[in-house]
């Protein structure tokens, strides 16, 4: 199981993933700051987020079957303790935010549209200290995914360009 | 295959591969910033469009930050099954389909005296089986005052009123605003000529903006609906009405609904090849075709504190498949700024202000 790298369907739905949160993250900043765009921007957020949910829990579920390759030998302990930390608030972020989003929208009473014509149920109450709470949440939560993201991605270029240790290409190309 | 590659050597000090991630996270940083409004103060978000909203006089504090004072209602809506042809949206196919709605005056101040409210509205939640809703929120006047959203923010700007004394700001500045847009002489026609009438069962209601209905082969059509009034007017003076005291909306409500239901014919209407679809402030010619779409039935009216549309925002894109938004500057507007007007008065009443604004920037 640690002796094999990362399989193509795990590099795949991380590099899919990594491109769609980013969006879901830039989308959802300009669409609350924004009188013209909310509109568009939350047809394709919601939707989006959905997706990336059923996306997450599949990942999750290959992460538990397969497993992940070894960080290097000579790796700081502290830089180890690091990433796996990083790693797992990413895990949790990317389950809780979209999350957060179909809860939040349920506690304002919001019929929950993935797509016009198709409503999800709500999975709380009506409530309005429950959504300010919630709302408040997928903000702040998606913002801290945004610096973790970050940090995430610096390392990973430090892997890659200064340490040039293999774990950048784990990703790429697998081992 | 070892389990951990060689490394590379690296360089002895990395300075340029660190100063090129460096500058990767900055960029990606400095565009999340950008994208999230922080980089633009002055621009119009809907966070300070509510801002402005809030500020027209009265204390709006857990209450709706326009159309402050209202009151819930509860009924049904009886589709003819005419609409169908020209929607797919469950709700117009023939039956009887639950409403939560509410009626208001056009204020900021949720405890304005109703004589002061020229503008009266109607909002309303049509619910369907399968759980698609259409929400509407609908003007007793023909047309909106402003054909965008920097026009609105600027007029509402100009609206503001002085806590201290209660009085505008800038007395100047309305009749400055007015005499710089034409656009507002249909509304201003309407509202110096229209009657003034006792009660919220005497006036039509129109949602102003266009939408589209798609129906069932993909064919889309503008359409703007209303709901007409089947109680005949009986028009008052101003100051008859201030006479009735503050709230004489609410308890001829409540006592007519104690007579039984009241009936609002539900329309739409056609638009011709040329009439404006993204713009509120000029009306279609009255001979475009109206369809009926059914009856609306009000039965029982609930005090807003404790009512059922209390927690709703009748936020007008809330529409189930077979309606779609126009690209109407002001529509697209709406849904931002009562998100935001929702998060406020939802976070005050939960007792948690400090969450009021959100996270965000707009906010
Ligand atoms: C945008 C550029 C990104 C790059 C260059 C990148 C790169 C990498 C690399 C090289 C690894 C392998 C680490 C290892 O071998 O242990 C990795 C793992 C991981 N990445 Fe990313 N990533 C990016 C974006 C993201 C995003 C947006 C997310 C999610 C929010 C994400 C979530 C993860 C997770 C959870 C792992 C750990 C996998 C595991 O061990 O189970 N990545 N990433
Ligand atoms: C840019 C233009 C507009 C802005 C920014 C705006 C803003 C708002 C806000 C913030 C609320 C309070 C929402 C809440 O907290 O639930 C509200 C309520 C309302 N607005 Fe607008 N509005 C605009 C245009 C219109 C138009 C064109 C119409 C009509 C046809 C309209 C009809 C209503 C009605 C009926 C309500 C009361 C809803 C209720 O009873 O809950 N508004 N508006
Ligand atoms: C990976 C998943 C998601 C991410 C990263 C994400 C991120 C964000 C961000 C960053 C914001 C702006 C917050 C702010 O600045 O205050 C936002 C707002 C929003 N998100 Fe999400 N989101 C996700 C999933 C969802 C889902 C699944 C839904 C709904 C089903 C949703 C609904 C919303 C709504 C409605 C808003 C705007 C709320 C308002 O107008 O007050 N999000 N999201």
């Amino acid at each position: 199981m640690s002796g094999r790298g990362f399989s193509p369907l795990q590099r795949g739905v991380h590099w899919l993933m990594a491109v769609l949160i980013l969006a879901m993250l830039f989308i959802g900043v300009a669409m609350v700051a924004s009188a013209s765009s909310y509109v568009p921007l939350v047809a394709i957020h919601r939707p989006l987020g959905l997706a990336l949910l059923l996306l997450v829990v599949l990942r999750i579920g290959l992460r538990w079957r397969r497993g992940a390759p070894p960080l290097p030998v000579d790796l700081p302990a502290w830089q180890k303790a690091a990433a796996h930390a990083s790693h797992l608030a990413l895990y949790a972020l990317m389950l809780a935010m979209p999350l957060l989003g179909w809860a939040m929208l349920s506690a304002a009473g919001y019929p929950v549209v993935v797509v016009p014509g198709f409503v999800l149920p709500p999975i709380l109450p009506v409530s309005p200290l429950l959504y300010a709470l919630l709302r408040a949440a997928h903000g702040w939560l998606g913002y801290l995914l945004f610096l973790t993201v970050l940090l995430h991605l610096g390392a990973a270029l430090f892997h890659a360009l200064v340490r040039r240790d293999g774990v950048f290409s784990a990703m790429v190309r697998g081992r | 295959m070892p389990e951990t590659p060689p490394r590379g050597a690296p360089p002895s000090f990395p300075l340029g591969r660190l100063t090129a991630i460096g500058a990767v996270l900055a960029t990606l940083g400095a565009g999340f910033a950008y994208a999230g409004g922080w980089l633009s103060p002055g621009r119009i978000t809907p966070g300070r469009i509510v801002d402005a909203l809030s500020e027209r006089g009265g204390d709006p504090t857990g209450h709706r930050r326009n159309h402050a004072k209202g009151i819930c209602f509860t009924g049904r809506f009886e589709a003819s099954g005419e609409g169908a042809r020209l929607s797919t949206a469950p709700m117009l196919a023939a039956g009887r389909y639950p409403v939560v709605g509410r009626f208001a005056i056009g204020t900021g101040d949720p405890v304005a005296p109703d004589a002061s409210g020229r503008v009266r509205s109607m909002a309303i939640r049509i619910a369907a089986p399968d759980g698609q809703e259409w929400r509407t929120g609908m003007n007793n006047m023909p047309v909106f005052p402003v054909a965008t959203l920097e026009a609105f923010y600027e007029l509402t700007l100009a609206s503001r009123v002085d806590p201290a004394t209660g009085t505008p700001r800038d007395p100047q500045a309305v009749p400055r605003f007015v005499a710089a847009h034409p656009e507002m002489r249909a509304f201003l026609g309407w509202a110096g000529s229209a009657p003034w009438t006792p009660s919220y069962a005497e006036e039509d209601y129109h949602a102003l903006n266009a939408f589209f209905f798609v129906d069932a082969a993909g064919a889309r059509r503008a359409v703007r609906w209303a709901v007409l009034g089947t109680v005949p007017p009986e028009p008052r003076s101003p100051a008859e009405l201030q006479a009735l005291g503050p709230d004489f909306l609410g308890r001829d409500l409540v006592a007519r609904l104690g007579q039984g239901p009241l009936r609002w014919r539900m329309v739409a209407q056609l638009a011709g090849p040329d009439d404006p679809v993204d713009d509120p402030t000029r009306a279609w010619p009255a001979e475009r075709e109206q369809v009926t779409l059914g009856t609306l039935v009000v039965e029982q009216a609930q005090p807003e504190a404790s009512g059922p549309c209390r927690d709703v925002n009748y936020d007008p894109l809330v529409l189930p498949a077979g309606i779609e938004p126009s690209r109407d500057p002001i529509l697209l507007a709406r849904s931002p700024a009562y998100a935001a007007s929702y998060l406020r008065r939802q976070a005050e009443l939960g007792q948690v202000p400090a969450l009021a604004r959100g996270a965000g920037a707009g906010r």
